[in-house]
């Protein structure tokens, strides 16, 4: 899967978890401060990600996800 | 047909809980064992926990009464203490079941002692069985109950976790400490729809409390308004309440099941 995939994949579980728009979703877009995220959305998205890419983030990794594009490319490099 | 048309149609089905999945910490003798045999005559999957082999004959014969209401009810040897034990309890509920809607944190045991003669044991104990508990399960179940965007949190306070207790000061802070953890929750997964409450008995009449002298129990009855000791049934009645969807919108309190004996 390449990054524009994962992103349209990952774009209808981000645009749901938040209630916003798909079209809203751009990798340059910040979870909290662009897309109104609190930090217990920003969980569950990483969650559901988790079981849609069938992969495991680790705490330590999810701390630095901050972007859609920096979820979109850890999703690419550590996803199956 | 105005707005309050919404309710009392019929209040019978609030409390049909097929298809929901509850586990009863600590049910395999006392009020978890009574809130256990509620919850499966209400129909609904009923998990049962016991702490160790020791307890696993009483769980078993809980277990066969769950089961004449709910047959697929099941019962799992699980120390509240351990992460571990906890985390492999909720993931077999999850593996058999799919889910888990409802958490009774209710195990808990009493090492009553005045606080000069109170050991590190003594305390200890008592924080792990009835906080640390409280803690793991939750912390285990709550994943689960985000993604399903449902979940009710009941933990067993006390009344003692309110008004503190002459020779219990370790049971007192577990119990007020179960307080101040289901309010967090309930600010945290509010919005996941989820709720956390907790219920706070008085004298219930159980092993627990059959250890007392007869004179603490006559003193006790005198304050008690409702002139009986309480039954596990009125601890069990509550939390099928809070459990329905007719308490959906409370969250983040402690119910008082005490006859008015703290009033």
């Amino acid at each position: 899967m390449d990054n524009k995939e994962i992103l349209e994949k990952a774009k209808l579980i981000i645009a749901d978890k938040l209630g916003i728009g798909e079209d809203e979703v751009q990798e340059s877009k910040h979870f909290i401060n662009d897309l109104g995220a609190d930090s217990l959305a920003l969980v569950d998205i990483i969650m559901s990600l988790e079981e849609a890419f069938g992969m495991e983030i680790p705490e330590e990794d999810s701390e630095k996800i901050q972007t859609v594009g920096q979820m979109v490319e850890y999703i690419a490099q550590h996803g199956k | 047909m105005g707005w309050y048309a919404h309710t009392m149609e019929s209040i019978e089905s609030y409390f049909d809980f097929t298809n929901k999945v509850v586990l009863v910490t600590g049910s395999s003798q006392g009020i978890g064992a009574v809130i256990a045999l509620a919850f499966a005559k209400s129909k609904a999957v009923t998990v049962l926990n016991f702490p160790t082999e020791k307890e696993a004959t009483a769980a078993q014969e809980v277990l066969e009464q769950v089961k004449i209401y709910s047959s697929s009810s099941i019962a799992i040897q699980a120390d509240v203490r351990s992460a571990s034990s906890v985390e492999t309890m909720v993931q077999t509920i999850i593996k058999q079941f799919g889910k888990i809607d409802i958490l009774i944190n209710n195990a808990g045991i009493t090492r009553d002692q005045l606080l000069i003669r109170m050991s590190d044991n003594d305390w200890q104990s008592v924080i792990d069985i009835n906080l640390t508990g409280t803690f793991l399960c939750t912390r285990s179940v709550i994943k689960e109950m985000m993604k399903k965007r449902y979940g009710r949190i009941i933990s067993i306070s006390s009344i003692i976790g309110l008004s503190g207790n002459a020779g219990q000061a370790n049971y007192a802070a577990s119990k007020a400490g179960i307080i101040g953890f289901t309010k967090s929750i309930a600010k945290e997964y509010g919005s996941r729809n989820i709720t956390a409450n907790c219920i706070a008995p008085g004298y219930i009449q159980t092993n627990m409390t059959e250890q007392l002298s007869q004179e603490v129990k006559d003193a006790f009855l005198n304050k008690v308004m409702i002139k009986r000791f309480g039954l596990p049934s009125d601890i069990a009645h509550s939390a099928l309440f809070l459990a329905s969807d007719l308490a959906g919108y409370i969250t983040g309190q402690v119910m008082v099941v005490d006859g008015g004996l703290s009033l």
